[in-house]
């Protein structure tokens, strides 16, 4: 055999890239079909009386937010974990064959569990918590899948040649343990078979079905606990850990300050548990939480600009490079938009502003200018700088990126200006009253004013659908067409053809 | 006392702990400005930087082992 030298191994990373790229563009162009189903409501039936129960909104919202979230979001930071790990770690998945296995593992198992939630979601059945929407047994193998996770980070930090571990394993690691237990605890339930009526009648529902462990009040605390730190523990703090490696590396240039990376790691932790009750404002929830949730929410902006800000810093003295490089533009308005919508949401916690946000499209603006300028920008950006990494190739197309970039750009502020004028204008009418306190406005009066920034809403969400479209061209282009390039070339700045 | 009182309590305490522990952090990265292997934190962003596999580590593990 002959004695090559050791290399990194990318099988598995690979693996990831490819359901990052598909799950993305599935989800985001279920999300593109609800923006104009809302718009257009006839479009619910587009394919027929017959076929409704699959097309209309209901059955499909959460196929969008399951599909972005646990597909596209999720398969970007195991992708990216199976990269970035390997290399801050200094270890290749290659010196061991058992972590191989677990890897390969890991990304079978969550295939079928995404198969699982797709056909379970489509079929309508669903125990209609938000983001927590699969039945026990998919949960359960939901719970394998992450132990796996676990097995594979654990395994690979215990043959590292690098003591410390940098800042971004400490917010994969936190991922992990988040995550973890954030899902066991929401998703404790009972399934209706072992359940019984107090005149003793059995067997309800069908076998795969359950009822929450908790009940009232104490659900929904524990089903916003879970929902605001899915937020944290799946779009914060994973893509914080993406950032802290990819942008320094691209553009060859030191973290500002390791030491405010490290405080805004634990200010982060420390902080982000508390806010859930922010979701729950003017609930039955007792008012202390409820004022705890928007306190510690807008002390949240602390540790998010820390490490936004640390971010941008890294720049300093190279802005060039943000002009010069649509890479490095996807990543530098992701960090901004971190701080656009770490700094909104906060806001929006504020009671009194809540009373006028809470229920509204402003809420689902807000969802959107992080999930898209910051998670979508960041994973996308994440995906281009391995891409020559993993494929040993020049990424096919510089100016298409910079197309998509422009275009995506201009979908997201679509998307978040018209659901801001849509959500404030909603908040202003359903609380609009005469002296008696009659209410001025009917229920169908808001819709018929929403209808135009839904439309425009939908124009958004279609030019950012139609870039990614073109970030899955460019990747797949690379991947089979681009300039074969050697090791040098990869230190810094990747390599682009024109 | 009841125990909703007391976890109240409990909780503020809590708080306060754990901001004097983020505080103390601040301070003691701040002013110590190296950790206890003697490596200026600072130098840790060449974990990302140099993180191809024949580079050498920051603080490599086999350091311990080869003193
Ligand atoms: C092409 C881009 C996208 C479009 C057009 C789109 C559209 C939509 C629409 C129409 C809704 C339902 C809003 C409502 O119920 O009134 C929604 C909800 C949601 N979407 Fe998207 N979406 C897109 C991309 C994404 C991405 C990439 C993510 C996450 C990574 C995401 C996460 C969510 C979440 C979490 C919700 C639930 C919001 C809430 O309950 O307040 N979306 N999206």
């Amino acid at each position: 055999m002959e004695n090559r030298p050791l290399e990194y191994d990318y099988t598995v990373a690979k693996m990831f890239m490819l359901t990052t790229v598909l799950l993305g563009f599935v989800g985001m162009l279920i999300g593109v079909i609800l923006a104009f189903e809302l718009a257009f409501p006839s479009i619910n039936t587009v394919l027929g009386e017959g076929l409704a129960e699959y097309t209309n909104f209901s059955r499909l919202r959460p196929l969008h937010t399951d599909a972005v979230i646990f597909g596209f979001t999720l398969s970007g930071i195991f992708a990216t974990w199976y990269y970035v790990g390997q290399r801050v770690l200094k270890v290749s998945m290659a010196e061991s064959g058992f972590l191989m296995f677990i890897g390969k593992l890991h990304f079978w198992l969550y295939l079928v569990g995404v198969v699982a939630v797709v056909v379970s979601l489509f079929m309508g059945i669903t125990t209609s918590k938000e983001y927590a929407e699969f039945e026990w047994p998919i949960d359960i193998a939901i719970v394998v899948v992450w132990v796996l996770f676990g097995i594979s980070m654990f395994g690979l930090i215990g043959m590292r040649r690098e003591k410390s571990l940098y800042i971004s394993v400490w917010y994969y690691i936190a991922t992990f343990l988040g995550i973890a237990m954030l899902y066991l605890f929401n998703n404790m339930e009972v399934p209706t078979m072992l359940a019984a009526s107090p005149a003793g009648e059995t067997g309800f529902g069908a076998w795969y079905h359950s009822v929450s462990m908790y009940a009232g009040t104490n659900d929904a605390l524990v089903q916003w606990w879970y929902g605001h730190n899915a937020v944290a523990f799946g779009f914060t703090v994973p893509i914080v850990a993406m950032i802290y490696y990819f942008l320094p590396k691209e553009s060859g240039q030191a973290i500002y300050s390791y030491k405010l990376s490290l405080l805004s790691f634990w200010g982060l932790m420390f902080v982000y548990l508390w806010a859930g009750g922010h979701h729950l404002l003017y609930s039955t929830v007792p008012d202390w939480m409820q004022t705890m949730g928007s306190i510690f929410s807008v002390v949240l902006i602390l540790p998010s600009w820390g490490s936004a800000i640390n971010m941008l810093l890294t720049m300093k003295g190279e802005w060039q490079q943000v002009a010069a490089s649509p890479l490095i533009k996807f990543m530098v308005l992701g960090s901004t938009f971190y701080m656009f919508s770490t700094l909104e949401g906060p806001i929006q916690a504020i009671k009194s502003v809540n009373a006028i946000a809470h229920f509204t499209d402003w809420i689902v603006g807000h969802v959107h200018d992080g999930v898209l300028g910051w998670v979508g920008f960041m994973i996308m950006a994440a995906l281009y700088h391995m891409a020559p990494r993993v494929f040993k190739r020049e990424i096919y197309s510089k100016k298409l990126m910079a197309s998509q970039f422009w275009m995506q750009t201009l979908g997201v502020v679509l998307y978040f200006t018209s659901m801001w004028i849509a959500g404030i204008t909603q908040g202003m009418m359903w609380r609009a009253h005469d002296e008696f306190g009659n209410l001025a406005y009917s229920f169908i009066d808001t819709v018929t004013v929403l209808h135009p920034y839904y439309t425009i809403r939908g124009v958004g969400g279609l030019l950012y659908l139609i870039g990614f479209v073109m970030f899955a061209y460019n990747i797949y282009k690379t991947m089979t067409a681009g300039r074969k390039v050697e090791e040098s070339e990869l230190q810094n700045a990747s390599p682009m053809g024109a | 006392m009841d125990i909703a009182q007391l976890q109240a309590y409990g909780y503020f305490a809590l708080t306060v702990f754990l901001t004097l522990a983020l505080y103390g952090y601040i301070y003691h990265l701040y002013s110590k400005k190296k950790d206890s292997d003697g490596h200026d934190y600072e130098e840790y962003s060449n974990m990302a930087l140099h993180d191809d596999i024949s580079d050498t580590p920051v603080n490599a593990i086999s350091d311990d082992k080869e003193k």
